[in-house]
């Protein structure tokens, strides 16, 4: 298959199934032919509204994102997911078992969805799933979801793409909820308890709130502050909006804020009966409306394609260092330190140009 | 760097349980394969459009309900009918020698019956791939 010819590029276009899957293979293999294929389709790319859904392993953050198809079904919305499954360290191989809970969409034509093994990728995983995040919106999905556990640096990481993330947790994990705060908390647009049949649902929620509340007091910087507070502000007299907000929003009066500030949605869901799903995907819908209104889609963007851009470098760096020639290079660099001719910054520097060539 | 064999393992059918699929899935793994995994109860239709997909390089099914001379050249069917010709298919469970050629003659590769160690699975994936590794 000529990957990058204009009928290819037309066959991505008119969404065929089987050229999608093929150039995602591209892709994972890291095949020179891919940066022809990421020129051509980049300019019909930039439609899609890409959803992250992260959270600790087990959560159900597949279950949710199955039943989130479903309701994106019902709207008539064309989707795309992304499952990013861990690979064994060991043997580099994986077992991708995201897809067991999404096998009721494998035979409609309007759903894709592809695993991808953490590790392996030549690239990297973030280039793995930037590019294969590039060909599904390139073939007019509207909704690209992209499935990662939010353990690990790299597997976080790739939520970046999104323009929106849902940050899936469970009742009762104090444990869980620290180490979410330490990372990935600020980077929520909407939080789903899952597992909502459980004990202890409202606590969790409760506390969720609390510190969604705290980071607003601290000025954290956190991603959904000013989006919802000026969507908020422009749609004082809209009362479907009011009610939205007084509902899963929740509104609060904080010391120092004039006015009353509103939080992300906090969503309590059973996924496996699909209790409150509506209300996620309703939720999810709402923020990208909430995005291109406020014009801060852009804004969202551009933060991406800074940290997408920036990342492809640190890549193109590490590849070079660890070249041949680099080693040698370096390890020239070293024997004059050793010698006392240069000092460590001397050589770093040298390095640093001799990678610029 | 070769690229990593992927394949799918499946259960066509309303067989119970997938111990049997679920050792083959891990022992996959184990040899550096990357095994996406469709869990109980697929029918042909779903099987190969998740191969299709994935784009694997293998499709494993396993049966033990005993439809295996209806499901496999179904399979079969619905994978030329996509032009996934490129793709091994090979199958286990429970089935009889007697079923075994008419099997392999609808286009199924090997057949390892129960027993078979994962081993010689790996070996026969490895040595008959359809599609380069390159
Ligand atoms: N009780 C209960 N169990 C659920 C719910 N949603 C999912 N589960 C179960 O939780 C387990 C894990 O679900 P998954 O959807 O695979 O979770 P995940 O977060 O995708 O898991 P990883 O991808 O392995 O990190 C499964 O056994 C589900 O059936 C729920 O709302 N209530
Ligand atoms: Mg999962």
């Amino acid at each position: 298959m000529d990957a990058v010819s204009d009928s290819t590029i037309q066959e991505i276009l008119n969404g065929n199934m089987r050229t999608i899957a093929r150039l995602i293979s591209l892709v994972e293999r890291n095949a020179k032919e891919r940066i022809e294929l990421i020129k051509k389709l980049h300019q019909y790319s930039g439609k899609a509204h890409v959803l992250g859904i992260t959270g600790p392993p087990g959560a159900g953050k597949s279950t949710v994102t199955d039943k989130l198809i479903g309701e994106f079904r019902k709207r008539n919305k064309r989707v795309a997911v992304i499952a990013v499954d861990p690979s064994s360290p060991f043997t580099g191989g994986a077992i991708l078992g995201d897809r067991i809970r999404m096998m009721n969409h494998a035979t409609d034509p309007d759903v894709f969805i592809r695993s991808l093994a953490s590790r392996g990728h030549l690239g990297g995983l973030a280039q793995a799933c930037g590019e294969t995040l590039r060909i599904l919106d390139a073939a007019q999905y509207d909704i690209i979801i992209i499935e990662t556990v939010g353990v690990g640096q790299s597997e976080v990481e790739i939520v970046r793409y999104a323009d929106t993330i849902v940050l899936v947790t469970v009742p009762g994990l104090g444990d869980d909820i620290q180490a979410i705060k330490a990372g990935i908390m600020e980077i929520g647009d909407i939080f789903c308890v899952n597992k909502a049949d459980k004990d202890g649902t409202e606590r969790t929620v409760r506390e969720i709130r609390a510190m969604l509340e705290t980071a607003i007091l601290n000025n954290a910087p956190t991603r959904f502050t000013e989006l919802y507070a000026s969507y908020y502000k422009n749609h004082q007299s809209d009362s479907a909006v009011q009610h939205s907000f007084a509902g899963h929003h929740g509104i609060t009066n904080l010391p120092g804020h004039e006015l009353p500030i509103p939080l992300p949605p906090v969503i309590a869901t059973v996924a496996e009966t699909g209790k409150n799903i509506q209300e996620l995907a309703d939720a999810i819908i709402l923020h990208g409306t909430m995005l291109k209104e406020t014009g801060l889609l852009e804004q969202r963007r551009n933060e991406n394609l800074l940290w997408e851009i920036e990342n492809m470098v640190l890549d193109m760096v590490t590849e070079k260092i660890n070249s041949s020639e680099s080693r040698n290079q370096l390890e020239k660099l070293v024997a004059s330190v050793q010698l006392r001719k240069l000092d460590t910054f001397e050589a770093s520097r040298k390095l640093f140009e001799y990678l610029l060539h | 760097m070769a690229r990593k064999i992927k394949v799918l393992v499946a259960k066509p059918g309303l067989d119970g349980h997938d111990r049997g699929a679920k050792v083959i899935a891990r022992a996959l793994r184990d040899a550096g394969m990357e095994v996406i995994y469709t869990g109980l109860r697929q029918t042909p239709e779903q099987i190969v459009q998740t191969a299709l997909q994935e784009d694997v390089d293998v499709v494993a099914m396993s049966i033990l309900s005993g439809a295996h001379n209806h499901l496999f050249p179904r399979v079969m069917e619905l994978m030329r009918q996509n032009k996934l010709d490129d793709v091994l298919v090979i199958g286990g469970g429970v089935i009889p020698e007697d079923d075994i050629p008419g099997l392999k003659a609808a286009g199924i590769a090997a057949i390892f019956t129960p027993g078979t160690p994962t081993s010689t699975t790996i070996e026969f994936i490895k040595a008959n791939l359809k599609r380069s590794l390159e």
